[in-house]
């Protein structure tokens, strides 16, 4: 569960831009012209991920496997992570609402899996729930189960569908240039200037809640993105990949690109939600979206800061 | 998974009663339980009263809709759950002696279907949750043998105002 970002207005089905900076062209569309063998193998593998990726469908969310599923995760993230998510309280009861978090961890994100089961059981799985992932996690064949999750793909239309049909609705704007970030920036907030979900927000009036995670970032040793890597082997334009992250991780050692994941190390994860920001309440009838971005992403970083003074080790937390 | 704590409290059923069925008392007692709001309408105690419950057990709080599906006053109250985790609870209060009450309280939990992480996970949180009920009978005999003590002291006072 990775990767997962919110999608801006000119994005369609998942497959073209994302309002943060996502990749400006459709999947393996004209204009790309990456030569030779390389070249060749990247469009192949653009084609079979384009193929892949799911049509938005919200139905697909299964209520029931994700209450089997249950004792799973809570053995996960009860044993391994020691995960702890406070303030869930935060979240209004009913309606839509959009939940903003930081994203750590690399492709196996385990801030994602510990809040899914905090809110799953906390709000009940029949409260409608989904979480926006990037194309790329959504076209792996092992991980098709997060469909049943509630997850899909990064567009705006699958955003509006889940806010239109009263959900909660979990983004990333961080995506995978946060959640590869190098682990000593491990408690920076970094949405990378992506303000598509303050406009989501306004266009739908629904509250955004913030949720704040640490200890992510210590499940492995993260070196770099790997940015250069991507824009040279021109995965940005073919996958949207901005980044080709380079870590350390288990079982793999030197891991590049993290695309068959890894063993995350047992940090502990700790999740802190936050009150409801109301943004015309708050911001008055038209609300700035950079004000608003400013506001969000200050206040994220402040609880940030909070929970790594209450770290005393990496890891052990 | 079933889980129980019992305990004996120097005061009637009665008055224990009071104690186990009043909803915004709960919270004061019920250690673990983060949660345990009404969610019927004018209907706060009693057959088909309903509470949305929740217990913090690991990294989760787990629960979910309950309802009361026995009332025998002042003997035993059960709840089963409606949504959430599959659970049956009860409180079963018993006379021991004058003035004195056997107080056991019971929690069946799982979930169908979950296989056998469902299993291992009904046995890993059972010791989180069978401390929970321990607590929660010890601070429930507190709260009461505290009350019993307290009315004993206002009705010496009244007697001793009155002579």
């Amino acid at each position: 569960m990775s990767g997962t970002q919110t999608a801006g207005p000119e994005a369609h089905n998942g497959h073209r831009r994302d309002a943060f900076g996502g990749a400006g062209e459709p999947l393996g569309g004209p204009g790309q012209h990456t030569p030779g063998l390389a070249g060749r193998v990247m469009h192949a593998v653009a084609g079979q991920v384009r193929g892949r990726v799911p049509v938005a469908d919200l139905d697909e969310r299964d209520p029931d496997y994700i209450r089997e599923s249950l004792p799973r995760l809570w053995l996960l993230a009860s044993l391994w992570f020691r995960g702890e998510v406070r303030g869930l309280g935060n979240i209004p009861d009913e309606g839509p609402v959009l939940l903003v978090g930081n994203h750590s961890g690399g492709n196996i994100s385990p801030d994602t899996g510990v809040f899914t089961l905090a809110f799953s059981t906390y709000f009940g799985v029949e409260r409608r729930f989904y979480q926006l992932a990037h194309n790329l996690v959504l076209s792996m064949p092992f991980l098709g189960f997060l469909r049943k999750y509630g997850t899909v793909a990064a567009s705006p239309e699958n955003a509006e569908q889940a806010l239109d049909s009263g959900a909660a609705l979990l983004v990333y704007p961080g995506g995978d240039h946060e959640v590869h970030r190098p682990s000593w920036e491990g408690n920076t907030v970094n949405f990378a200037g992506r303000r598509g979900f303050v406009r989501l927000a306004l266009e739908h009036d629904v509250p955004i809640v913030p949720v704040v995670s640490i200890g992510g970032q210590e499940t492995a040793l993260f070196l770099s993105r790997g940015e250069r890597l991507s824009r040279l082997l021109g995965l940005d334009r073919l996958l949207r990949l901005k980044v080709l992250p380079i870590s350390v991780a288990a079982p793999w050692g030197l891991n590049v690109g993290d695309m068959l994941g890894h063993i995350p190390l047992p940090a502990k994860i700790t999740i802190e939600v936050l009150p409801a920001i109301h943004l015309r309440e708050q911001f008055g009838p038209e609300p700035d979206v950079d004000e608003v971005y400013d506001h969000v992403l200050e206040t994220m970083q402040e609880t940030l800061d909070a929970l790594a003074s209450e770290r005393r080790l990496p890891i052990l937390g | 998974m079933r889980v129980a704590a019992q305990i004996e409290i120097a005061a009637p059923p009665e008055l224990v009663w009071a104690f186990v069925t009043d909803p915004t008392r709960t919270l004061h007692f019920m250690s673990g339980v983060t949660r345990w709001e009404i969610a019927s309408p004018g209907n706060d105690r009693g057959l088909g009263a309903r509470y949305r419950v929740l217990m913090r057990v690991g990294s989760a709080e787990v629960g979910g809709l309950v309802e009361t599906v026995e009332f025998a006053e002042p003997y035993d109250m059960a709840w089963t759950s409606v949504t959430g985790v599959d659970q049956r609870g009860r409180w079963r209060l018993r006379h021991n002696g004058p003035s004195r009450t056997r107080v056991e309280l019971r929690l069946s939990y799982g979930i169908a279907g979950a296989g056998i992480a469902g299993w291992i996970a009904e046995r890993v949180a059972a010791p989180s949750v069978r401390d929970n009920l321990r607590r929660s009978v010890l601070e429930l005999r507190r709260q009461v043998e505290h009350e019993q003590a307290r009315a004993r002291a206002a009705a010496r006072r009244a007697a001793a105002r009155a002579s």
